[in-house]
C-alpha cells in the first residue's frame, strides 16, 4: 500500500466511494452507473483542482515520499548498458552515491547521483542518501574520468544533505565538498544536474555545478531543511510549513527566481505513481538539454557555467 | 635372470600394493584437479569448460597466460608480440639464467608476460597478461619492456590496453632494474591516456608489491577477480612490523573494493562480455552527435 499523504486524502476518499458503488452495482441489481459517472467526473476536476494547486508543504511531502523514483530507477528507466562503477580510490566506496557509465538514447554519458534505500536494511547501507566525502570523491573521479572520454555527465540530487558525523569531519567532508564545487566549475564536457527529491545544502551543490539545472516539479532545493529553517529562526522546528513557504523551496519558486533552467512536469500525484511516465519526461528535458550543450566548445561550456553562478545574487549598488 | 630383467618395464607384478590415504585422494595428473580451496577433485575437462572456477566453492583457480587469452579474445584473433626478447643475468645472481630458462621451458613463455593484439567482440585491444607460473609472475627487465612495448603500440593506433596482472611484484634477481620497471611502464601509460585512450586494469590472484604499486592500480577502470589476493606489502610482513592482528579478508579483492581501489569485482565467466561492454562504451563512434 502506497502511503496517502494528507493532502490527497479528499481524492483517495472519493475514489473509495467509487470503487463502493460500482461493488454494489455489481452484487445487487441497481443500476448505478449514472451516479458513478457523475463521480468519476467530479474526482477529475477535483484531482485537478488539488494537484494544481499544490502548496509548498504539498510538495515537500511529495519529494520525501518512500516510494518516489531514487537515481537508480531512473537509470533502469532511461540507459542501456549502465555499469556502475565503485569507490573513490582513496578511502572507500560510499553506497549513498551511485555512479557509472551508460549509454543514454544510445550515446556514452557519465551517471551520478545520491541514493536512498528503498527499506531500512537498504538505507543503512546507504546511509538515507547521505554521502560521506568518500562519495564525493568518486563522484570528482568519475566526473574526470568523463572528461578525460569526452562524455557527458548527468547528476541526479537526491539528498537530506551531507552526512554530519564524525568520521565525515575526519576525512575531510567540507573539503570534499568545496573541491568539487571548484572542479565542477573547470570541467570540459557539459554537465547537467537534475533535483529528483530533495535538494539538501551543501551536499546536493557537490553534484549541482551543472550547464544546466532541472528540477522535478515536486522535488526541493533548499540550504536548509524547512524543519531546520524553523528552529534556527523561531526556535520551534513544528513550524516547518511556513519555513517552506517563506524560504522558497519548491521548483516553480526557483524557476521563478532563476535559479534552475527548466521545471520538468510531474504526473500527477507525484513521480511515485508512474515511474516510466515520469522517466519519460525527464528524457525529453535531458535530449532537448544535451542538444544544445554538446554544440558548444570546452572554452564555452566552462564560460557558460561561470556566467551561470556569476549571475545569481541580489543586491543594491 | 640378468640384471636387466630386473628394470624391464613391462614385468609382471608379483605383488599387491595398498595405497596410501595419501595416495588414494591424489589421481593421475591431467585427468583430475584438486580445488586448493574446498580440495574437491574435478574432472579437468569439466573445470576448463567452467573457466578454471571450481564448480563447488567457486574458487578462481590459477591460469595460464594463453588459457586466458583463449576465454577472453576472440577465437584466433590474437597475434602475440616481442616474444624475441631474452632475459639477461645483470646482476649475475647465482642460477637465476636456469631458473628462467626452466620456467621458460615450463610455460612456453619467454618471460611472465604474454602480450599482443587481438579482438574483443570485433573491437580491436592490445592485451598483456601476466603468468604467475613463470617465476611468479615477477617483473624484470623483459616484463617491463614487453608491457612498455605493448602500451606503445596501444597509442600508436589509438586503441585501448587491456592487461591482466598477476604477480608477485618486482624480480629480486634484477634488483633495482626491476624497481625502474614500475617508473618506466608508467611513463608509457602517461602518453597513453593523453591520447585520450582506455586502460582497463584486471587484477587477478595474487597481485602484489611492485605491479599493486604501479601499472595494475592505475587503470581508468580497475576490475578485479572475486577473492584475489592484492596488496602492496605481504600479510606476514605487516603483521611483524605492526604487531597487529589482521582482519580475516585483508587484502582481498572484496576488502579492496570496500576501501575505494577497485571499480567493481566482476566473475570470470563474465569478465569478457563486461569487459567488452566497457570498451563499447569508450569506443562508439555515436558519440559525437546528438
Amino acid at each position: 500500500m502506497v502511503k496517502v499523504l494528507p493532502f490527497e486524502e479528499p481524492i483517495v476518499q472519493l475514489k473509495t466511494k467509487i470503487e463502493e458503488l460500482k461493488a454494489y452495482t455489481e452484487s445487487a441489481d441497481v443500476d448505478m452507473s449514472v451516479e458513478i459517472v457523475n463521480l468519476e467526473a467530479r474526482l477529475e476536476k477535483l484531482e485537478q483542482e488539488i494537484y494544481e494547486n499544490m502548496e509548498p508543504w504539498d510538495r515537500v511531502q511529495v519529494a520525501r515520499h518512500p516510494s518516489r523514483p531514487t537515481t537508480r530507477d531512473y537509470i533502469e528507466f532511461l540507459c542501456t548498458e549502465f555499469i556502475e562503477l565503485h569507490g573513490d580510490r582513496f578511502y572507500g566506496d560510499d553506497a549513498a552515491i551511485i555512479s557509472g557509465i551508460a549509454l543514454f538514447e544510445g550515446k556514452p554519458i557519465t551517471i551520478i547521483g545520491h541514493q536512498r534505500g528503498l527499506n531500512t536494511k537498504e538505507n543503512i547501507k546507504r546511509n538515507f542518501g547521505s554521502p560521506h566525502p568518500e562519495g564525493y570523491r568518486k563522484a570528482l573521479r568519475l566526473m574526470k574520468q568523463a572528461e578525460k572520454f569526452n562524455r557527458p555527465i548527468i547528476c541526479m540530487i537526491d539528498t537530506k544533505g551531507a552526512y554530519p558525523g564524525k568520521a565525515a569531519e575526519e576525512r575531510g567532508q567540507s573539503e570534499a565538498i568545496a573541491r568539487n564545487l571548484v572542479e565542477m566549475a573547470g570541467l570540459k564536457v557539459p554537465v547537467i544536474s537534475v533535483v529528483i527529491g530533495e535538494g539538501g545544502s551543501g551536499g546536493a551543490l557537490a553534484i549541482g555545478v551543472a550547464n544546466h539545472i532541472h528540477m522535478l516539479e515536486n522535488s526541493t532545493y533548499s540550504v536548509i531543511s524547512p524543519e531546520g529553517a524553523a528552529s534556527i529562526l523561531w526556535k520551534d522546528a513544528s513550524l516547518a510549513k511556513q519555513a517552506a513557504e517563506a524560504m522558497k523551496i519548491t521548483a516553480p519558486d526557483l524557476k521563478k527566481m532563476g535559479i534552475i533552467d527548466t521545471v520538468i512536469k510531474e504526473v500527477y500525484g507525484g513521480a511515485h505513481k508512474n515511474i516510466e511516465a515520469q522517466a519519460n519526461y525527464m528524457r525529453e528535458t535531458l535530449i532537448t538539454s544535451l542538444k544544445e550543450l554538446v554544440n558548444l566548445t570546452p572554452e564555452e561550456l566552462i564560460e557558460n557555467r561561470y556566467s551561470k553562478f556569476k549571475n545569481i545574487g541580489e543586491f543594491n549598488e | 635372470m640378468s640384471i636387466r630383467d630386473i628394470f624391464r618395464k613391462n614385468q609382471k607384478k608379483k605383488y599387491a600394493t595398498i595405497p596410501t590415504e595419501k595416495a588414494k585422494n591424489d589421481v593421475p595428473e591431467g585427468i583430475m584437479m584438486k580445488c586448493p580451496e574446498c580440495k574437491k577433485n574435478v574432472f579437468t575437462k569439466d573445470l576448463m569448460k567452467n573457466f578454471k572456477v571450481c564448480p563447488t566453492c567457486d574458487h578462481h583457480m590459477k591460469m595460464t597466460a594463453w588459457e586466458r587469452v583463449e576465454i577472453f579474445l576472440d577465437e584466433n584473433t590474437f597475434e602475440s608480440m616481442d616474444d624475441h626478447l631474452e632475459t639477461v643475468n645483470p646482476l649475475n645472481f647465482p642460477s637465476y639464467t636456469e631458473k628462467i630458462k626452466a620456467d621458460a621451458q615450463k610455460t612456453g613463455l619467454n618471460e611472465a608476460v604474454l602480450t599482443g593484439i587481438g579482438k574483443l567482440e570485433g573491437q580491436q585491444v592490445v592485451v598483456a597478461i601476466m603468468d604467475s607460473h613463470f617465476r611468479m609472475g615477477s617483473m624484470g627487465s623483459v616484463v617491463g619492456e614487453k608491457i612498455t612495448r605493448a602500451i606503445e603500440k596501444a597509442t600508436e593506433l589509438g586503441i585501448p590496453f587491456i592487461i591482466y596482472t598477476a604477480s608477485g611484484g618486482a624480480r629480486m634477481q634484477e634488483g633495482v632494474l626491476s624497481l625502474m620497471q614500475m617508473a618506466k611502464t608508467s611513463v608509457a601509460l602517461r602518453r597513453h591516456s593523453d591520447h585520450g585512450l582506455l586502460y582497463i586494469s584486471i587484477l587477478t590472484h595474487p597481485t602484489t608489491g611492485g605491479v599493486s604499486a604501479s601499472f595494475a592500480s592505475v587503470g581508468d577502470i580497475n576490475i578485479a577477480e572475486p577473492k584475489a589476493l592484492i596488496g602492496f606489502a605481504g600479510r606476514r610482513v605487516i603483521e611483524q612490523t605492526v604487531r597487529e592482528k589482521l582482519p580475516e579478508d585483508f587484502q582481498t579483492a572484496e576488502f579492496l573494493l570496500n576501501h575505494g581501489q577497485l571499480d567493481a569485482i566482476i566473475h570470470r565467466k563474465e569478465m569478457r562480455e563486461k569487459v567488452a561492454s566497457i570498451v563499447h562504451l569508450h569506443t562508439t563512434k555515436e558519440g559525437a552527435k546528438w
